[in-house]
């Protein structure tokens, strides 16, 4: 029996060796980490905080999407370390002491059928468009096409963000509302007049990304704040990141390593300079 | 002996296990769909939800509306056996009644391939050959509506069309099973009697096979009801009143549309969408039971 003992217990110290042998080379920062914030940086914040806590496997991150405005009350209150906020913080939110970072940009892209003609929109015509007040491509100088109007399911974060630059939140008259990036891009591509919104990295052949105010839709102009249907992904602070514990900072270290630039690529973000 | 007594035991009780496991799930399905399905429409309230027809789950003041999500799921289905179900009996009526052998064998295995094409490849050929022809259609028919919103060929029509080809299967083989169950002496009484052939299809043989060809019905209604990727796929997927040119959502294509991003209470509804669905579809099934007892009464 004693004997048995003893072997569960070399076999766990065994185990547990291993399990520190495997966390070697990698840092050795305990803790938690929390955030609180933007519901459209949940895709990005899972990707981040699962590799993250596989490099750190001393550091428990727990993100909570509860929106931009509550994650920066909570930021101010103390209860978390990060606001995540998905647009720029509004002065009274600064007050409190909070800086923003910004740790990515959001590009979305306007897309039309191959065949349209007309390849600029104003903010306010698209605007239109989307609210059912103009509803053929030549009131906008184009052929005599009706505008079928496709956007994405409510809850969807591209969607939150279309319509929050685009000023037409709830007010949008879809047409056709798909579930996911790949079957808006289907449409808008085998549909003549169809018009539709995508994150800029998925814009492919098949459509064209129609210029917003003159605007071309590309990377260079986004980072120039020249094109306008973009936002920040900010990861707020009190205080500058070098005021921060050793958590938070590995967290923003972790952020603009090269193997976080990569996850910020992939989920198709911009990284901001 | 003993040994077979044993193996009596065990076969006996793997039998009893396997039962048992069907029994399981299904009373495990219905009670977690009530579970879940049921406090949103304590939260909603129950009027606003089912008789609301404004779905804005993600707004500042969010209306929980489903009431044109459940109109677009029974009038799709409706016009779905209304196409699909003449079409159908008049199917099985030449497969077991005219057909020759060669012919009856072609058209028989064709019907089993349409039953075996995956409901995803009928979506895909929706939106690729069906919704450009519709979308043609709706420039032509609403050419000088200013107030018509444009689809682009995704909406109710699609929907029907797609869905009446979806339950022609189903009512195909069960029609003709039935109809061949009916006696040879009651047509050869009819033809008998002065009867012509047509006559003897129409006020005998189908009369006779009644409550198959409803089972038929039934089935279709089902399969009718509870399609999502087709729908999903050509139906446009925008909340609106069920007219054939608007862009509709059905409850199935609801859930699957939503359920990816959807959080609290948003989420709580779209379970209680689904509990609406399946209690649709309980209700089916218990008309099924019906007009299979009722066959077995008449005879």
């Amino acid at each position: 029996m004693r004997k048995k003992t003893l072997a569960v217990i070399a076999a766990s110290c065994l185990m547990a060796a291993s399990f520190t042998a495997c966390g070697l080379g990698s840092s050795d920062i305990e803790g938690n980490l929390t955030l609180a914030g933007s519901t459209s940086m949940e895709k990005y914040c899972e990707a981040l905080s699962e590799s993250f806590m596989a490099e750190n496997p001393g550091v428990i991150v727990t993100v909570e999407y509860t929106g931009s405005g509550a994650g920066l009350e909570s930021l101010n209150a103390g209860s978390v370390d990060i606001g995540n906020a998905s647009r720029a913080l509004k002065d009274e939110e600064k007050s409190g002491g909070a800086v923003e970072n910004i740790v990515a940009l959001d590009g979305i892209a306007v897309i039309t059928d191959k065949d349209n003609s007309v390849d600029d929109v104003t903010s306010e015509d698209l605007a239109k468009i989307y609210k059912g007040e103009i509803t053929n491509w030549s009131q906008l100088g184009g052929s005599n096409q009706p505008i079928v109007v496709i956007g994405r399911e409510a809850g969807s974060g591209t969607r939150d963000a279309f319509e929050e630059l685009v000023e037409v939140t709830d007010s949008c008259k879809y047409a056709q509302e798909l579930d996911s990036t790949g079957a808006v891009l289907a449409k808008v591509a085998s549909t003549p007049g169809a018009i539709g919104y995508v994150s800029l990295d998925v814009v492919d052949d098949s459509v064209i990304a129609v210029k917003i105010n003159g605007v071309e839709a590309s990377e260079e102009q986004i980072l120039e704040g020249n094109y306008i249907l973009q936002r920040p992904f900010v990861m707020a602070t009190i205080g500058e990141i070098s005021e921060q514990n050793d958590v938070v900072k590995a967290w923003f270290d972790y952020i603009s390593s090269d193997a976080g630039q990569e996850i910020t690529k992939k989920v198709g973000l911009i990284i901001p300079q | 002996m003993k040994k077979k007594a044993i193996i009596e035991l065990i076969a006996k009780i793997i039998f009893l296990v396997s039962a048992v496991i069907a029994i399981f799930a299904v009373c495990a399905i219905t009670i977690y769909m009530f579970i879940k399905g049921t406090p949103a429409l304590h939260e909603v309230g129950v009027s606003e939800l089912l008789c609301g027809n404004i779905w804005k789950p993600a707004a500042d003041e969010p209306s929980y509306g489903i009431l044109y999500i459940i109109l677009s799921s029974l009038v799709a289905t409706a016009s779905a056996i209304a196409i699909g179900v003449p079409i159908g009996v008049l199917t099985a009526v030449f497969l077991s009644e005219m057909a020759g052998k060669k012919l009856g064998g072609i058209v028989g295995s064709a019907v089993e391939l349409l039953a075996a094409i995956p409901s995803v490849i009928y979506g895909l050929i929706g939106m690729m050959v069906l919704n450009p022809i519709i979308f043609k259609l709706e420039m032509a028919l609403f050419k000088d509506d200013p107030t018509h919103q444009f689809t682009g060929g995704s909406n109710m029509l699609s929907a029907i069309i797609v869905l009446a080809i979806m339950i022609l299967p189903t009512v195909i083989s069960v029609s003709t099973s039935s109809l061949k169950a009916v006696p040879d002496q009651l047509r050869a009484a009819s033809l008998a009697l002065g009867a012509t052939k047509e006559q003897t299809i129409f006020k005998t043989v189908i009369p006779a096979a009644k409550s198959g060809i409803l089972t038929g019905v039934v089935l279709g209604i089902g399969r009718a009801l509870g399609e999502a990727m087709a729908i999903n796929m050509v139906a446009g997927g925008a909340v609106n009143l069920p007219l054939p040119f608007n862009s509709v959502r059905t409850l199935t294509t609801q859930i699957v549309s939503e359920m990816g991003y959807a959080q609290g209470l948003h989420r709580e509804v779209l379970f209680t969408v689904g509990l609406v669905l399946y209690v649709f579809i309980m209700i089916v099934n218990f008309a099924l039971l019906r007009a299979r007892k009722a066959g077995v009464a008449d005879e």
